[in-house]
């Protein structure tokens, strides 16, 4: 059986098999549609958390940015995973007493006021579509390699998938979905990784090896330092080093933390369990699940960073292997024979003539000259359009999310193992995908039209409304995923939670710990948080800004993490200026912060 | 069946001293070991089999840390909320 044949059947049995469960669990009423009518296991909620949780940006691209950033993807393994760790003990359990379905709904409540609620829906669209718009990047890259398509095919293909379950099943298919969806996800993720750790480091657990000793080829070295060693022969700093400023660091990490805490597609996950203490139970469980991947993903990062240096450095193109006339082929890779001797060199940036840049072309993207059954350049490779960088001599160019797809085709693994990797990475993105749809459609079917627009809206329609909704949002995910706002996956959904962290998380922080927050401090709070990091994003990556404009040394991506600090400080302001909100709203928060008689609450049948 | 409103001044400072104590682990182990610290620690702690102590902790350390938090806080609130039943058991 050919490559093309393995990946049909796994992937076609993957979806046979999500397919069958959504539809078998059809949602009947809104409450099943929105939060799986509030009874399921904390172990199988765990696992559909964690299936929500990790995304295309997780799955596919994390291992690539370690890959490449060596210990700066450190911002993304700590953040992520840390952030959970926030959102279980300072957000769930309250929100979860609450017990309303979405989040811009109890900000709604405990706010007192529909402009507060409004403020909310629009930052959850924000958070969302941009969110998405990772996500639908993503399942371009797996389609156009699956197919052999472009990635803008791919996206539209994928799009297609996405609407096609996320409208069918509602909360309560989706939950079941995921726990499938884990399972293939985490198959596909550890596998490739155990076969990779047996072949250079002899070490049957990946983890082990990558703190153990390379073993390929003979005499044994330790790995990290034998990975550090190939970085600094070629250019690169150590991989254990990073390049990234202490500050920088920081402040992506803890964007990228209180992001995930103010994530609203996560927290409604946890409606779908019965009480609070089934939730913790549940977040032991998602945190567990959840770090199998992301204690795997550094040692992929590692492993594909030596298998693709060994397999591609100073080969004659003539001689690569096959799987990177297939990068090259749906423009993953690129190569420019710039000093003319028909072999790829690969180097980094402390070869370069200024030392700084290790950049193969001038523009972020390859642009190819003719279709890949065109005319092709003097050793068989496709011609480039772009600008060619003179001042680095590096001539391979490799998107980041091609990695975690590419690792199993460089540790030459069997077909069937690259097949489930494939069927994994779809799962990944969909699950996330359709996860995020739904409470993007919710909070525009629910808060927005049926709250503050028309109460008299029947559940049915409101449903209606949802299922426009989510086509609404497809179309411009779509959009942007086919022109995506910066060059990898991980980085746009970076965004995302930067946003998240500058407006919901403190917002929903002061919401519960604070008695004397006020509608007023909430409402300017969220919108100067969410306004300044948007306008610092749009302005660096769309308006052109340069690296030394940047405040304090903070990139885009951590900039969510001064926004939060602006939120905290512009809404402590003006609630000690204006009214303490009304008693109920303070019995509401007295209530919230105790356990007990949230299930009648929450379970109405 | 309504709390004391002492019972429920004890179970919300026993929480929040919860969650102080977690949280405070949590920042030690991934922005104090992983990111601040980590030179230090790389220079002056045992590595961890061939990798650095500090870059150990920001890839694999502080991962495993939160999972153990994360167990500490459903034990831990369990025992608080446990204690609350007996108040209210006291106050009856």
């Amino acid at each position: 059986m050919s490559q093309d044949h393995w990946n049909f059947l796994f992937i076609g049995l993957s979806f046979a098999l999500y397919i069958g469960i959504a539809v078998r669990q059809r949602a009947g009423s809104t409450s099943e549609y929105y939060t799986a009518g509030g009874g399921v296991s904390p172990f199988a909620n765990g696992m559909a958390t964690a299936a929500d949780w990790m995304s295309a940006a997780t799955f596919i691209s994390m291992a690539g940015s370690l890959a490449i950033g060596g210990y700066d993807g450190s911002r993304f393994l700590m953040g992520w995973t840390g952030g959970f760790v926030l959102l279980t003990v300072l957000m769930v359990p309250f929100l979860r007493k609450f017990g309303k379905a979405t989040v811009p709904d109890f900000v709604g409540d405990r706010y007192y006021s529909k402009a507060a609620r409004f403020v909310a829906v629009i930052c959850a669209i924000f958070i969302c579509l941009t969110y998405i718009m990772g996500q639908m990047n993503g399942v371009g890259i797996v389609f156009s390699q699956l197919f052999g398509v472009t990635t803008t095919t791919g996206v539209i293909v994928g799009a297609g998938i996405v609407f096609f379950y996320a409208g069918l099943g509602g909360m309560k298919g989706i939950t079941y979905t995921q726990v499938a969806q884990y399972c293939v996800m985490a198959f596909a993720y550890t596998i490739p990784a155990i076969f990779i750790a047996i072949a250079l480091t002899n070490n049957f657990i990946p983890q082990l090896g990558f703190i153990g000793e390379f073993t390929k080829g003979g005499s044994a070295v330790p790995f990290l330092e034998k990975l550090n060693t190939i970085n600094t022969d070629l250019g690169f700093t150590k991989y254990t080093d990073g390049s990234l400023s202490k500050i920088d660091m920081f402040c992506i990490t803890a964007a990228l933390m209180c992001g995930t805490a103010g994530l609203p597609h996560v927290i409604v996950r946890f409606f779908t369990v019965k009480n609070v203490k089934a939730v913790r139970k549940s977040a032991c469980w998602t945190l567990l699940f959840i770090a199998v991947i992301y204690l795997t993903a550094p040692t992929i990062g590692a492993f594909s960073r030596v298998n693709l240096i060994s397999s591609l450095n100073n080969t004659a193109y003539e001689e690569t292997p096959a799987w990177f006339k297939g990068f090259e082929d749906t423009g993953q890779m690129a190569w420019v024979d710039k000093n003319g001797d028909g072999k790829i060199q690969y180097w980094g940036a402390g070869k370069s003539e200024s030392g700084k840049s290790g950049k193969v072309f001038l523009e972020k993207k390859p642009s190819f000259k003719d279709e890949p059954e065109g005319p092709r350049g003097a050793s068989g490779e496709r011609v480039l359009t772009n600008e060619i960088d003179t001042d680095s001599p590096n001539e391979l160019w490799f998107g980041n999310d091609v990695m975690v797809m590419a690792n199993p085709h460089m540790g030459g693994l069997p077909k069937w193992a690259i097949a489930l990797l494939m069927a994994g990475c779809i799962a990944a993105a969909l699950s996330t995908a359709a996860g995020l749809l739904l409470v993007l459609s919710t909070s525009i079917s629910h808060d927005l039209m049926k709250k503050i627009i028309n109460p008299d809206l029947t559940d049915k329609q409101e449903v209606k409304y949802a299922r426009y909704a989510a086509l609404g949002a497809l179309l411009v995910a779509v959009w942007f995923g086919i022109n995506p706002p910066s060059s990898f996956v991980a980085k746009t959904v970076a965004f995302a939670f930067g946003l998240a962290a500058s407006s919901f998380f403190p917002t929903l922080l002061m919401g519960i710990f604070s008695r004397r927050m006020n509608k007023e401090g909430a409402i300017a709070g969220m919108v100067a948080g969410i306004g300044f990091t948007l306008s610092y994003i749009i302005y660096f990556q769309f308006l052109g800004g340069t690296k030394d404009q940047h405040l304090f040394g903070i990139s885009p991506e951590g900039i969510g993490f001064l926004g939060m600090l602006l939120n905290f400080a512009v809404a402590a302001i003006v609630a000690a200026f204006t009214p303490p909100p009304p008693k109920e709203v303070t019995d509401l928060i007295d209530n919230v912060r105790f356990p007990g008689g949230e299930e009648t609450e929450a379970v109405d049948h | 069946m309504a709390k004391t409103t002492a019972a429920k001044g004890r179970y919300w400072k026993a929480h929040l001293k919860c969650v102080g104590v977690l949280l405070s682990i949590w920042f030690v182990t991934s922005f104090g070991c992983g990111i601040l610290l980590r030179d230090w620690l790389d220079q002056s702690f045992p590595s961890v089999g061939s990798a650095p102590f500090g870059f150990w902790m920001a890839q694999q350390g502080s991962i495993i840390s939160f999972v153990l938090i994360l167990i500490g806080y459903a034990f831990w609130m369990a025992r608080i909320e446990d204690n609350l039943e007996h108040d209210e058991e006291d106050a009856k």
